[in-house]
C-alpha cells in the first residue's frame, strides 16, 4: 500500500512540525509513506471566494503529484473535503476520480482503513477537543448534535487510546470556532467573536490545550489565545497520536 | 446600506449584548434539539418532508391549479400576482372596493418581501402588525430581524422604551407580564375596529383548497374571525398535495422553529363565513426564476421555521438587521441573491460553511452547499471588484505553481522573522484581534529533503 502525504500549503510553511507527526505517525504503523515534493495548495481558498473556475492549475498539480499512489492521507478535514468534492480534471477525469475517492483525513485513514485499536502514545495532559465543521459535518468524522441517532467520533475513538489524556467536555461541542477561510479577514468582527467563544468554552473547562483536525482552525484559536496571553496552547491531534 | 460584514463590526462593538443574543438564540436551538431527540423518526421525518416537496417543485403547476378550482368550489376568490408590486396592487384594490381604511395583519414574511406596509401606508391605510414582536418591531420602524421571532434583537428594557413611548405605559416598566398586557389592550382596539385582515399561509393544500395558518398568539383566528375581509397571502411555494401531508409538516414546524410539540393554533380556513369574503393571493415574486435554477430551486422547500438562523453562529452574532433583506440568515442568504443579486452579492460570504443549517433544516435543503454555488454566481456575473479578482487572482498564480508557492513562502517566512512589522500592523485584518503564527526556521518540505527524501523524487 503506497501512501501519498498531503501536507496542506499552510501546514507546510507555518506548522512543519504537524506534517512531520503525520508522516511519522504513518511509518510508526509500517506504512510506506512519501511526499510528492511539487506539491502546493488543494485549491480552496480560491473556490470558496468564489473562483472555483481559476483552480485548474491546482487540480492538474494535485494529479500529477499524487500519480501511482493507493491512499493519499492529510492532517486536515478542510482540504481533503475540498479534494473529495470539487477535484475535477478534463484531461484525466478517472485519475480525479480515483483521487477524490482515495484521500483521507488522518483520522478517518487510521480508524477506518488501517482499523488502529492501539495507539502507542503517551499525552499527560487536560485537553479539549475542537470539531472542525468540514471533518465533522461534511466527511463525517463524529456524530453532529443537530442529528438525531447513534453517537461516535473517530478523532475522540483515536485520542481515548492515549496513555494519561484527560479529555474535557465542552458547553457546545460542535459549534464552529469562525475560521472561515478568507472569511476570517472579510467578517473578520463575527469571525474574531466566534474564536474568542470557542476559547472561553474551552478555558472554562480548565485545558491546558486545545486540538483537533484541522490546523486553521487551530491557528484561529492560537491567534486568539497569544492576544489574550493565555499559557493554553494549541496542538494537532497528529501530535498527541505521536507523543511518547 | 451597508454590507454584512460592516453591519456586524457596528453590532459587534457591544460585546455583552452579542452574548445576550447568541445565547437567546442557542436556548432555542437546544429547545429544538431535545424536540428532535425526542422523537426517534425524526429524521425520516425529514426525509418524507423533503421528498413531497420534491413533488410539489416538480408539478407546481398542476397543484397549484388544484388548489385553485378546489378554494373556488369553496367560494374563496383566487389572484395572482407575478410580482411584489402587482401583490401590493391586489390587497390595496381589495380595500379600495370596500371603502376600507383600516386593517390588522398577523405575520407574513411574504408582505415582508413585497414592503406591503409602507405601499398601503402611502395609500392612506393603517395596517396594524398583531403579532407581538411584529408589533413592537413596527411600533420602532424597524424590519423584524427574525422570521419566527421578529424582535429577538430587543431586550424588555427595550420594549419598555418603546411602549411608554407609543402605549403610555410607566416610564423605565420592563416586566413582560405588565408590557404584554398593555400589548393585550391595545391590540384588542385595533383587532375590534379594523374593516379587513390580512394573514399569511403556512400550507395550502391543493386536494381541499383550503390553508393553514399557525400561530403562537392567536391572532390571525382573532383578525380574521372578526373583519368582514380576510385576504391570506401566499408565495406560491406554499402548496402541498393532500390534507394529509399535514401530519407531516406540522410535526417538523412547531418543533424546528422554538421546540414546541406543535404551534398553539394550527388553524384551518376552508370557505368564507356567512357574510364574510375571504381572498387568496398567490405571489410569484421570483419564485418562478429560482424554480427554473437548478442548483438553487430546493431552497422553495422552505417551510420558513428559522431553525437555520437559530443554529447559525454568524446569525447568533451578527443579528438579523445585519442581512438587509426580510428573511436574514442561512435561508436568506440563498434567497435573497435571487431576488437582486447586485444588492445581495455580500450575503453568500456571511457564512463559514460550517453545515449546521443543512443538518436543522426540517426539509433538508442542502444551505451550505447552495451558499457556496451563490458565491460562484456571484463572481461569474462580476460582482467581484477589481481589488479583489486581483488578489485573487495572484494567489492562485502562488498556489497552482509548486516554484513560486516555495519561493513566496519562503520570503514570507523571512518578513515575518526579521521584519514581523511589515505584516504585523493595522493593514492586517487578521492581526486586528489575532497574533499571527510564529514563522518557522523551515517548510515540512524543507525538512522532509534534509531528513528523509533518499533521491526518490526530484528536488
Amino acid at each position: 500500500m503506497k501512501v501519498g502525504l498531503f501536507i496542506p500549503c499552510y501546514i507546510d510553511q507555518f506548522y512543519p512540525q504537524v506534517g512531520i507527526a503525520t508522516l511519522e505517525v504513518l511509518e510508526k504503523l509500517g506504512m510506506d509513506v512519501s511526499y510528492p515534493l511539487n506539491q502546493t495548495c488543494c485549491g480552496q481558498p480560491m473556490a470558496n471566494s468564489g473562483f472555483a473556475g481559476l483552480t485548474k492549475g491546482c487540480n492538474a498539480n494535485f494529479i500529477e503529484n499524487f500519480k501511482g499512489i493507493d491512499y493519499v492521507v492529510s492532517p486536515s478535514g478542510s482540504c481533503v473535503l475540498h479534494i473529495k468534492e470539487h477535484l475535477h480534471s478534463a484531461e484525466n477525469k478517472e485519475q480525479a476520480e480515483f483521487l477524490q475517492h482515495q484521500t483521507f483525513e488522518l483520522c478517518e485513514f487510521l480508524t477506518d482503513i488501517l482499523k488502529v485499536e492501539k495507539i502507542n502514545a503517551t499525552f499527560e495532559h487536560r485537553v479539549g477537543f475542537h470539531n472542525s465543521c468540514h471533518g465533522q459535518r461534511m466527511l463525517g468524522l463524529s456524530s453532529m448534535s443537530e442529528k438525531v441517532g447513534e453517537r461516535f467520533s473517530k478523532p475522540l475513538s483515536l485520542l481515548k487510546q492515549v496513555k494519561g489524556l484527560e479529555l474535557a467536555e465542552l458547553n457546545r461541542n460542535d459549534e464552529c470556532c469562525g475560521f472561515g477561510g478568507t472569511f476570517c479577514v472579510t467578517e473578520e468582527a463575527v469571525s474574531v467573536k466566534m474564536g474568542k467563544d470557542r476559547v472561553a468554552d474551552h478555558l472554562s473547562k480548565k485545558v491546558e490545550y486545545i486540538t483537533g483536525g484541522d490546523m486553521s482552525c487551530l491557528m484561529h484559536l492560537e491567534g486568539i489565545l497569544k492576544r489574550q496571553k493565555s499559557e493554553v496552547k494549541i496542538i494537532h491531534i497528529a501530535e498527541i497520536l505521536n507523543s511518547k | 446600506m451597508k454590507t454584512h460584514s460592516q453591519a456586524s463590526d457596528i453590532f459587534n462593538q457591544d460585546e455583552p449584548r452579542v452574548d445576550w443574543h447568541d445565547e437567546s438564540l442557542w436556548f432555542i436551538r437546544q429547545k429544538r434539539d431535545k424536540a428532535a431527540f425526542a422523537i426517534p423518526e425524526w429524521e425520516n421525518l425529514r426525509d418524507i418532508a423533503s421528498q413531497i416537496k420534491e413533488n410539489v417543485l416538480a408539478n407546481m403547476d398542476t397543484y397549484l391549479l388544484e388548489f385553485e378550482e378546489k378554494a373556488q368550489q369553496n367560494g374563496i376568490q383566487i389572484h395572482w400576482a407575478a410580482d411584489a408590486e402587482e401583490h401590493n396592487q391586489l390587497v390595496l384594490q381589495i380595500l379600495q372596493k370596500h371603502g376600507f381604511k383600516k386593517m390588522v395583519k398577523s405575520k407574513s414574511m411574504l408582505t415582508e418581501e413585497c414592503h406591503l406596509n409602507p405601499f398601503l401606508e402611502k395609500n392612506g391605510i393603517e395596517v396594524i402588525d398583531t403579532d407581538l414582536g411584529e408589533r413592537i418591531v413596527q411600533l420602532r420602524n424597524e424590519p423584524p430581524s427574525h422570521i419566527v421571532l421578529p424582535a429577538i434583537h430587543l431586550k424588555k428594557q427595550d420594549v419598555g422604551d418603546t411602549f411608554h413611548e407609543h402605549l403610555g405605559t410607566e416610564k423605565g416598566a420592563s416586566d413582560p407580564q405588565y408590557l404584554t398586557e398593555a400589548a393585550r389592550q391595545h391590540l384588542r382596539e385595533k383587532f375590534i375596529a379594523a374593516d379587513l385582515a390580512l394573514t399569511g399561509v403556512n400550507f395550502a393544500i391543493a386536494e381541499t383548497g383550503g390553508f393553514v395558518v399557525c400561530t403562537n398568539e392567536g391572532n390571525a383566528d382573532m383578525g380574521a374571525h372578526l373583519a368582514k375581509v380576510h385576504i391570506a397571502c401566499m408565495g406560491f411555494e406554499k402548496i402541498i398535495p393532500k390534507a394529509e401531508n399535514l401530519g407531516v409538516f406540522l410535526r417538523l414546524l412547531a418543533r424546528s422553529a422554538t421546540g414546541q410539540p406543535v404551534t398553539t393554533y394550527s388553524s384551518h380556513f376552508q370557505k368564507p363565513r356567512a357574510g364574510q369574503e375571504m381572498h387568496v393571493i398567490i405571489v410569484d415574486n421570483g419564485r418562478s426564476t429560482q424554480l427554473g435554477r437548478e442548483d438553487f430551486r430546493s431552497s422553495l422547500k422552505c417551510i420558513r421555521c428559522g431553525a437555520c438562523m437559530n443554529t447559525c453562529p454568524v446569525y447568533r452574532r451578527s443579528g438579523g438587521h445585519s442581512y438587509h433583506s426580510a428573511v436574514a440568515g442561512p435561508i436568506g442568504i440563498i434567497l435573497a441573491p435571487n431576488l437582486d443579486m447586485k444588492k445581495n452579492k455580500d450575503l453568500p460570504f456571511a457564512s463559514t460553511l460550517c453545515g449546521s443549517c443543512t443538518n436543522v433544516c426540517p426539509v433538508k435543503i442542502n444551505i451550505h452547499e447552495q451558499i457556496w454555488k451563490w458565491r460562484q454566481e456571484v463572481i461569474n456575473e462580476g460582482y467581484a471588484g477589481f481589488e479583489k479578482t486581483q488578489g485573487i487572482k495572484l494567489m492562485n498564480t502562488v498556489l497552482s505553481n509548486p516554484k513560486i508557492y516555495r519561493f513566496a513562502g519562503k520570503m514570507g517566512r523571512q518578513t515575518m522573522r526579521f521584519a514581523p512589522f511589515l505584516v504585523n500592523n493595522s493593514l492586517n485584518k487578521w492581526f486586528k484581534n489575532r497574533e499571527m503564527p510564529a514563522p518557522p526556521k523551515e517548510s515540512f518540505r524543507e525538512w522532509y529533503l534534509k531528513n528523509r527524501n533518499n533521491n526518490k523524487n526530484e528536488q
